[in-house]
């Protein structure tokens, strides 16, 4: 098939659509592995997010359910909460340095990035872990109310993933170290990237809605 | 990043979740700056508005969830790199289907159990009439 059978492709392609000059040439052929691959993250994150608003659901439909215990405004620690938000924040930064250093190729930004990414996110769990010790030793653990059970599940879970996301760092510095920036280490950091993005954006929403929202009542 | 892949992109007009159009790096970095800057001021925003007396406070849940949206917004676009390109068309289609199931999902929860506990009689008059 030529171009001239096709109408559309006389008038070129001033806003770059691709799809019916694709077609009409046939040479195109799949996309690239690292467009599939990150695509198919994309989704597995979307998937995630569903998930924790699931959770978010269960947390909005039993904020008031405290069965006589402590509600969210006697429990919660906003200085503390605002330096989690603040190690974060700081590390989803820190993580955008490490793609464009590994995009550039050069593996000590690369390194030092990610370590300070790591650290951050460390720093974040350590806070959680100490915020959830010392609720359980006043007795507002997770088996008070439905409202504490919802809580801890909610941002435990959320915990649980950035854990996970630690120990992927930690094993992508290990690889980019041992095997240098090939194609199919790239492709992975990239899904780490946008893992690690993913979970900064589920913490904007953990924070607006369970410490503040929570706290206000 | 490589000459090569500098061609492929534009080669196929499409980007992976995550990729940049742009390739230098100056603008790249001053757009994780810029989104940065933009979420600090956004956070403290929010845990300013949680903590004051100065607005009216009915309206504070809604300035809470106005902001966190705003801020996901800027990590979307700023730190993920999701636009309104058509070499974005892809992966906005599946963040939007996404959010739909998201909001039927928290949205549908709230409607429902809400309808349920305003007709549901309260709990003791329930055990009254197991009795």
């Amino acid at each position: 098939m030529t171009d001239t059978t096709l109408p559309y492709a006389a008038h070129g392609d001033p806003h770059h659509l691709g799809g019916l000059q694709d077609v009409a040439l046939g040479h195109a052929g799949p996309a690239s592995k690292r467009i599939v691959t990150a695509y198919g993250f994309w989704i597995f994150l979307l998937s995630d997010i569903v998930m924790f608003s699931c959770f978010f659901a269960a947390y909005a439909v039993l904020l008031r359910q405290t069965a006589g215990g402590p509600s969210g405004g006697q429990l919660f620690d906003l200085r503390s909460v605002a330096a989690e938000t603040a190690f974060l924040l700081l590390s989803s930064f820190t993580c955008g340095l490490a793609s464009i250093a590994a995009d550039v190729r050069n593996a000590r930004w690369y390194q030092l990035a990610m370590a300070v990414t790591g650290l951050l996110g460390l720093g974040f769990l350590a806070l959680e872990a100490r915020e959830f010790s010392d609720l359980v030793a006043r007795g507002a653990g997770p088996t008070r109310s439905a409202f504490l059970s919802a809580f801890f599940t909610l941002v435990g879970c959320h915990g649980l993933h950035v854990s996970a996301g630690i120990l992927w760092l930690l094993t992508m510095m290990a690889q980019v170290y041992a095997k240098g920036f090939r194609a199919d280490i790239c492709r992975r950091l990239l899904c780490f990237a946008l893992f690690w993005h993913a979970l900064d954006i589920i913490w904007v929403a953990i924070f607006s809605v369970v410490y503040l929202l929570g706290s206000g009542t | 990043m490589s000459e090569q892949q500098v061609h492929d992109f534009h080669e196929r007009h499409d980007l992976a979740p995550g990729d940049e159009e742009e390739v230098r790096i100056g603008p790249r970095l001053i757009g994780y700056v810029i989104g940065l800057g933009l979420a600090i001021l956004l956070t403290a925003t929010s845990f300013f508005i949680a903590g004051t007396d100065l607005v009216w406070q009915p309206s504070i849940p809604v300035a809470l969830v106005v902001l966190a949206i705003a801020q996901m917004g800027v990590h979307l676009v700023f730190f993920l790199h999701i636009t309104t390109g058509p070499d974005n068309t892809n992966n906005v289609m599946a963040l939007a289907f996404g959010l739909l199931i998201v909001f039927l999902v928290v949205g549908g929860s709230l409607w429902i159990m809400s309808n349920m506990n305003h007709n549901m009689a309260p709990m003791d008059q329930i055990m009254q009439m197991q009795r």
